[in-house]
């Protein structure tokens, strides 16, 4: 994905199939703009997140992983989100070690009447990705597309 | 490998006009396993749909892949297309190149190469999907319904109508809710009470309704169809089946001190009491807050007095638990508190009143017994000001942003009567649009302008202050360009309304949404109405957002008509998407059983084939799919990786991960 | 103009609902010849000419009644603040001549007032 050479991040958002993905729905039906890097990925609940699917995308190529998911408190099967929070909190510390920065990966809770939110959110993510430029540290070379 | 069509969708030009949909469909047809490959306007019409079912006649395909709107939109449809041209519905895989791709983006070059890898992580999703059958749960034909108001009674009673048994908990002693407190309703002027006590009383004497009064939900466990909710009685203090409501109790309580709560402490009841006469059930309640009693252990005045012998002094809070089918939240609203609003000298004079409390002094039943009188000094107020907007339609922290809807109706109303009662007041009332969309109601706000010459300004009050018995009212009038001074006897506001405070703890209970002013979320704004997006809860009235009467009784209605339409059926389809464990893989450690929030993980002792002709007992997992909801926790707690999610395995996300990072 | 006097004040006068609140706070309202709510309708629709001409913007108190009851956090008052700023930053809108100094003078009038305002007003 390279539009005149510029770096084009590759984010791959998981959003819980009742909060996040229908904020995101709503920030589509309100024709609010986000960077057409991010990719959703539909998830049950935040919980379904294993760890490892992070690794995976930063392994395949991935520049940013984000996490959405219901609002502490608000999750559809009553307390998924703080599974997916304590995870997703040793993941972090774990990334730190092997020295991955550690504003590629985030976690943000939106709500399915939140899709301003959502927007805001990828918009703010995309940058900070851009910012921080490729990511190559855990890149199996393997995948490497060229 | 799977045989996978591809069905790009344009939306009209939805999607069409910002992705290549020829294109889409010419990339994705080249992707392997991809044997079919085309686009379409709509593919959710009836030429749509049968498009797909004779490409997969045609092509005997194995997978189909959509690249159209939002799953929540359409999966189900694509998934019972697919069902009658004999595919398995589960086979079906949505890209959300919609919502989630053409209207996000303007460059369609972009777009367009998003809504392919869309499309390509749900074609390397649909290689691995397994086809998966529902299996069925049963339907306990009994609903619940939270809220004892006109929203619950109507929704308990059209319930009821239908053959099903209702329970309604209400938090106070008595149902009928706000509406008892209202004296006239607009637009037609007919007594609040009159339409109310009716139904209240139908409600009581149905057979198939049973009123918790005085009770609150305390916990809710299970899903549709299935719902365990343990409901507290909390301590009346009287026994429920002993009182006949005589109210000698009421009379004799030495403790007269109490703020009348239904007059909004107006006046001033006993400690022992009975809310209004027509309540239901009428069973008094000792408020334990003021019972001398109940405090010191020293009067027992009530109890003498019962020739029932009803009042126990003993009891406890009760709780009893119940299944249920379908649950409606009917919680309604409270006008907000006032104290922020000093500038109207709400606090600091009682001529100072909400809307809602000059509804129980124009009362006949009220604490004036029907005559508008000032609370401070009793005499006949002469100049009236209402204003209107008073929290409602505000940007800051001391307000609501929406509008409550009611006022503009409710201030018209009280201006009406205060006019016909007392043509000899002067009334005033202040509003920033008069908004009275609805039937009659416009034709009602012209009648107080024309025949009953209530003053309206546009314009708003900037401060009250008491002065020497009056009150002082700085107001604009922006239409006539001028500053006024009007000292007037009394000022009504009309408070914005919010949902009950009972509510938001209720929506955690029932993990349904709520928007950020904390009312309850429809499944859809237009078309699911009086459905939460939680299967099984239903909304009705104002803890949806603000509404009149008569919307209040055609939503109860229309949630009562949803309830009824899910009892009627004997079983429900569960979502076949349920965890299952790999049984040789597993190795007994109960982490999943502690991480599920459902219980549906239970562990076995099971025999398995060992080498050499030897049996093995091993402790493994087993699931329960009529219970499991499918919400994965447990498959990330599984340290040997047995667990997995059906329909969303890791191998699948995987899959998808790596066809976005290609 | 209209932009400057935006950034000045960091008003977006588009909140505003027209309810009036403001004025009806106004405590100088009828020493001005413009009230609050129509400051923030004037400066929305492009009549900045006129409220820059008029001597009403002066008789404002800065109490900020109006910015404290506004429902939608509108600010009227300091759209007033960014009206008379501008004033006071273009050429040739004097208030004060030197000739006219002497009736103003009183002897409890502090030195320095009188230099400050010599220093806005002229220039």
């Amino acid at each position: 994905m390279s539009v005149n050479n510029e770096f084009q991040p590759t984010i791959v958002a998981f959003c819980c199939n009742w909060c996040s993905y229908a904020g995101a729905d709503l920030s589509g039906t309100n024709r609010l703009q986000y960077p057409a890097n991010v990719k959703i990925i539909r998830i049950p609940c935040s919980c379904r997140l294993n760890p490892m699917f992070i690794l995976r995308a930063f392994q395949r190529g991935a520049d940013g992983v984000i996490l959405c998911g219901c609002h502490p408190g608000d999750c559809h099967y009553t307390t998924g989100n703080y599974y997916a929070r304590r995870r997703m909190t040793l993941l972090f510390s774990m990334l730190d070690y092997l020295g991955i920065e550690r504003d590629r990966t985030r976690v943000e809770w939106v709500s399915a009447a939140e899709g301003a939110k959502f927007a805001a959110t990828m918009n703010d993510f995309a940058a900070t990705i851009h910012k921080l430029g490729p990511n190559r540290r855990l890149e199996d070379l393997r995948c490497r597309k060229d | 490998m799977q045989r996978v069509g591809v069905f790009v969708c344009w939306c009209g030009s939805n999607i069409a006009a910002t992705v290549d949909v020829e294109k889409v469909a010419e990339v994705l047809g080249q992707e392997p396993g991809v044997v079919f490959s085309t686009h379409y306007q709509y593919m959710c019409s009836q030429s749509g749909q049968e498009l797909i079912q004779n490409a997969i006649r045609e092509h005997s395909l194995t997978g189909v892949v959509v690249c159209s709107c939002s799953p929540r939109m359409h999966e189900n449809t694509f998934r019972k297309t697919c069902e009658k041209a004999g595919l398995n519905p589960y086979m079906v895989e949505i890209a959300n190149i919609r919502e989630q791709c053409s209207w996000i983006h303007k460059n369609k070059e972009e777009a367009t190469q998003k809504a392919v890898i869309l499309g390509r992580a749900a074609i390397a999703k649909v290689h691995l999907n397994a086809p998966l059958t529902a299996g069925t749960s049963p339907v306990k034909k009994r609903a619940l319904v939270i809220g004892g108001g006109i929203a619950g009674i109507q929704t308990a009673l059209d319930i009821a109508d239908a053959g099903f048994e209702v329970d309604i908990v209400e938090k106070e002693p008595t149902i009928g809710g706000k509406m008892t407190q209202i004296d006239k309703t607009f637009p037609t002027l007919d007594c609040a009470a009159c339409i109310l006590t009716p139904k209240m009383v139908d409600a009581a004497q149905n057979e198939k309704i049973k009123i918790y009064s005085y009770s609150e939900v305390q916990s809710v466990k299970g899903f549709v169809g299935n719902f365990r909710v343990t409901i507290k009685k909390k301590a009346r203090y009287v026994d429920e089946t002993k009182c006949t409501g005589c109210g000698l109790c009421t009379e004799k309580c030495p403790q007269k001190k109490v703020p009348n709560a239904f007059n909004l402490g107006l006046d001033q009841r006993r400690a022992i009491y009975i809310p209004f006469a027509q309540a239901v059930p009428k069973i008094a309640t000792i408020d334990a807050d003021y019972c001398t009693m109940l405090k010191t252990g020293k009067c027992g005045v009530c109890s003498k007095v019962c020739t029932a012998g009803a009042i126990d002094y003993k009891q406890t809070d009760r709780f009893i638990e119940e299944e249920y089918g379908a649950i409606v939240v009917a919680t309604g609203f409270n006008p907000i508190k006032l104290d922020q609003y000093d500038e109207f000298a709400y606090s600091q004079s009682p001529d100072v009143v909400t809307s809602l409390e000059f509804e129980r002094l124009m009362n006949a039943a009220g604490p004036t017994g029907g005559t508008l009188l000032r609370p401070s000094d009793g005499t006949h107020p002469k100049t009236i000001v209402f204003v209107q907007c008073v929290g409602s339609r505000c940007d800051d922290s001391k307000g609501k942003s929406y509008c409550s809807k009611i006022c503009c109706m409710y201030t018209a109303k009280h201006a009406m009567l205060c006019r016909e009662k007392y043509p000899d007041t002067d009334v005033y009332v202040f509003y920033i649009d008069v908004r009275t969309p609805g039937k009659n109601f416009d034709e009602f706000y012209r009648r107080a302008v024309e025949e009953y010459g209530v003053h309206y300004v546009k314009g708003m009050v900037g401060k009250v202050v008491p002065e020497n018995g009056k009150l002082k009212v700085q107001a604009s009038d922006l239409l006539g360009n001028r500053q006024l001074h009007i000292d007037a006897d009394m000022v009504v506001l009309a408070a914005a309304i919010e949902p009950d405070k009972s509510a938001r703890p209720l929506a955690t209970m029932l993990t349904a949404s709520m928007d950020t002013n904390d009312f309850f979320t429809e499944a859809h704004p237009k078309l699911r109405p009086v459905e939460s997006p939680t299967a099984g809860i239903f909304l009705s009235g104002a803890c949806q957002g603000p509404k009149d009467i008569p919307e209040t009784v055609a939503q109860a209605s229309a949630a009562a008509a949803k309830v009824i339409g899910l009892l009627a059926k004997d079983s429900l389809i569960c979502n076949p998407c349920t965890a299952a464990p790999d049984e040789l893989m597993c190795n007994g450690c109960s982490s999943c059983e502690k991480v599920c929030p459902y219980g549906a993980i239970t562990y076995i002792d099971k025999e398995f084939r060992g080498p050499n002709r030897t049996t093995l007992v091993r402790r493994v997992a087993q699931v329960n799919p009529a219970v499991c909801q499918g919400c994965g926790a447990c498959t990330v707690a599984c340290p040997s990786g047995a667990m997995d999610l059906k329909g969303f395995s890791n191998k699948q996300i995987m899959a998808e991960v790596d066809a976005i990072c290609r | 103009m209209m932009d400057t006097i935006k950034r000045i004040s960091g008003v977006n006068p588009r909140k505003c609902m027209k309810c009036g609140k403001c004025t009806a706070s106004c405590p100088a309202f009828d020493e001005m010849e413009f009230h609050p709510h129509q400051f923030v309708d004037m400066v929305e629709n492009g009549r900045i000419d006129q409220l820059m001409q008029s001597r009403g913007i002066d008789f404002c108190l800065s109490c900020f009644a109006c910015v404290e009851r506004c429902p939608r956090n509108v600010e009227p008052a300091k759209l007033i603040e960014a009206v008379r700023l501008a004033v006071v930053r273009q050429q040739g809108g004097d208030h004060l001549r030197p000739e006219a100094i002497p009736h103003l003078l009183d002897e409890n009038l502090p030195q320095q007032a009188i230099t400050a305002a010599f220093r806005k007003y002229r220039k």
